[in-house]
């Protein structure tokens, strides 16, 4: 790694955001490959998980970064001759959404943003995702983890109503689900029906990698 | 019951949550009833049936109230539907206007400044407000962009902008304006006599007024969450110096719009100072120190700052001791009550907190120990106040809201 290439990791996970795309621009001008920064700033958002996970970094951080690698894909993208994603091997697929109802999406978008910088392969369909649309995502992507996300009280009885689909459609095996958001705690996770309840998206991460027996 | 009883109740009740707040010992631990639109189960309706007739709410609010017989109640009926629809609000769904009937309301995040727009609402947030801020927020302001811009005018320029309100959409517009405000200040009206009303009856107020923590009004309603946690880093600066503009803007009526009330109890929900979100330090940098000073603020006025600490705040505990003894109410969601007890037993009166899941999903029995436990552990020397960890959900089991009110009568601190 050169000087520039570890610069660039290092402005990111300092949160220099606009140093960090000054640089991108800079590397891409002088010809390092769209590939390679690409490269560097997932190394870069790797690291920023980690702390977040350690407890050294917060979701102002996480918000900042995932913007920085925004803006530099953004730079990047134009030059790729084809915009094929880079050959990672992943863990395994997630399908998350906040269940009907229910319209935030904080919690949902930290949980995705963990569960893809941990390596898996992670489908987001939204907020207020009717049942039918989880059943069809269901069917599409295939996922091994189904995700749902709450914030409101009333997202109880919604993500009940959509574990009791997923089950009648014949679909609930063999899949994971795990619920999060707010309110959500033991008693939530038992009458919802879901296999196990996260308090933040640690608790997701380490849920996911558990069922998928991925090593630390 | 007889008016003297009343009176008598009324008095009673006041004087336990003055000397609750006080952290003085009380006879019994009291109970408040908050809540949004449970009450509209008791009559088998519907969210927006309540939220758009403000007899309706009233009507089985009482009903609520003579159930549980609270120490204290919110002055707060969320009955504001037709408001919203005729202002055409955008930052929030409702129901009829995108949520279910039964849906409760919610905020849409959003940005409503952009980062380019801090030096103009510093400058002058007044006309800020007028010309641009308030035409995002609600279409029925958007007329409020046509407002004059006196301070921009001298003289016969001044006198002349007069001119301005023969435009026929801005009177249009006004119209229309007086329409929704007559709407509202019926509901306004039928809530004061709803208060009235209460108070005859026997029951306090533990929520007059209404205000927010700066940092979680730049982020709800002026940057939105990731504009406010991008400024952390690239605005810094003025990020804490529109939030100490804004703590004195949103400090300025609020003694006025509380004691109009005949209650010094303001309501603060807080939303993203919480454990998880922001690091310690940007609590301390960001969060706090306005919050503090909206805190002092409302006491040398003597009011009592009524706050909702949403999420698990256990790690922001001693930070937020240093606010003046028995002035104030911290109201905990999933914060640990018993630490909080012993870091701020001697300095806030704690509320809280019945998980929603026990509410909503428990039995009775379950709600009954839970209680139990609170009011014996954090209720022991006074200084507690129990309620829901976000008062009653509107999903909320019937016998549950029962056993929880009734757990103060049948156990002692």
């Amino acid at each position: 790694m050169n000087n520039n290439e570890q610069k660039l990791i290092d402005l990111i996970i300092a949160m220099e955001s606009t140093e960090a795309i000054k640089l991108s621009a800079e590397m891409l001008a002088a010809g390092t490959g769209p590939l390679a920064i690409l490269e560097l700033c997932r190394s870069a958002m790797d690291i920023v998980g980690k702390k977040f996970e350690d407890g050294e970094f917060f979701v102002p951080e996480l918000i900042l970064a995932g913007d920085t690698l925004e803006q530099i894909s953004a730079l990047v993208k134009p030059l790729l001759a084809k915009a094929g994603e880079e050959g990672r091997q992943k863990h395994g697929k997630v399908l998350i959404g906040t269940v009907a109802g229910d319209l935030h999406d904080i919690g949902k978008n930290i949980v995705t943003f963990m569960l893809d910088v941990n390596g898996f392969e992670v489908k987001d369909i939204g907020i207020d995702v009717p049942i039918e649309a989880f059943l069809d995502a269901i069917r599409e992507f295939q996922p091994q983890v189904v995700a749902l996300s709450g914030f409101l009280t009333l997202a109880f009885d919604a993500m009940q109503e959509t574990v009791a689909a997923i089950e009648a459609a014949g679909q609930r095996d063999p899949i994971k689900i795990m619920i999060g958001g707010g309110q959500v705690d033991e008693t939530v996770r038992d009458y919802t029906g879901a296999d196990a309840f996260g308090m933040n998206a640690m608790d997701a991460v380490r849920q996911c990698k558990e069922w998928l027996e991925v090593a630390d | 019951m007889n008016t003297n009883h009343n009176a008598e109740l009324y008095n009673e009740r006041s004087q336990r949550i003055e000397d609750a707040i006080a952290l003085r010992e009380t006879d019994r631990v009291p109970f408040v009833y908050f809540s949004t639109f449970w009450a509209a189960r008791l009559q088998g309706l519907t969210i927006q049936d309540i939220m758009f007739d403000v007899d309706k709410y009233i009507d089985v609010s009482k009903q609520a109230m003579e159930m549980i017989q609270p120490d204290a109640y919110s002055s707060l009926l969320f009955a504001f539907g037709q408001t919203l629809e005729g202002l055409d609000f955008k930052p929030m769904r409702w129901p009829g206007h995108g949520t279910g009937a039964n849906v409760t309301f919610q905020y849409l995040d959003q940005e409503f400044m952009s980062v380019d727009e801090y030096d103009e609402y510093l400058f002058d947030p007044t006309g800020f407000y007028l010309r641009k801020y308030l035409p995002r927020m609600a279409g029925a302001y958007g007329i409020f962009g046509q407002f004059p811009d006196f301070p921009a005018t001298a003289e016969w320029d001044l006198i002349a902008a007069a001119g301005g309100f023969a435009d026929p959409v801005f009177q249009a517009g006004m119209k229309h304006l007086f329409d929704v405000g007559e709407k509202t200040a019926y509901t306004l009206q039928q809530m004061g006599a709803y208060m009235q009303d209460m108070k005859d009856a026997g029951y306090p107020l533990i929520a007059g007024g209404f205000t927010k923590a700066p940092y979680d009004l730049f982020s709800d309603f002026l940057r939105g969450s990731k504009g406010c946690m991008m400024d952390m880093f690239k605005n810094r600066d003025k990020l804490l110096a529109g939030m100490a503009k804004a703590r004195v803007l949103l400090t300025r009526n609020v003694e006025a719009t509380t004691k109009q009330f005949g209650c010094r109890y303001v309501f603060m929900p807080l939303h993203w100072g919480l454990d998880g979100f922001m690091s310690p330090d940007q609590f301390k940098t960001f969060f706090w120190p306005e919050l503090k000073n909206v805190i002092n603020d409302l006491i040398e006025r003597d009011l009592v700052p009524n706050i909702l600490w949403e999420g698990d705040c256990s790690s922001r505990l001693e930070i937020i001791a240093d606010i003046p003894p028995g002035k104030a109410i911290y109201w905990f969601e999933r914060t640990d009550m018993v630490r909080a007890k012993e870091v701020l037993g001697d300095i806030v009166c704690l509320r809280g907190n019945v998980p929603t899941s026990l509410l909503n999903l428990g039995t009775a029995d379950d709600v009954d120990a839970y209680c139990r436990n609170l009011i014996e552990k954090v209720g022991k020397g006074g200084g507690f106040i129990l309620d829901g960890a976000i008062g009653i959900t509107d999903e909320a089991k019937v016998e549950n809201v029962m056993a929880m009110a009734e757990s103060v009568k049948k156990y002692a601190s």
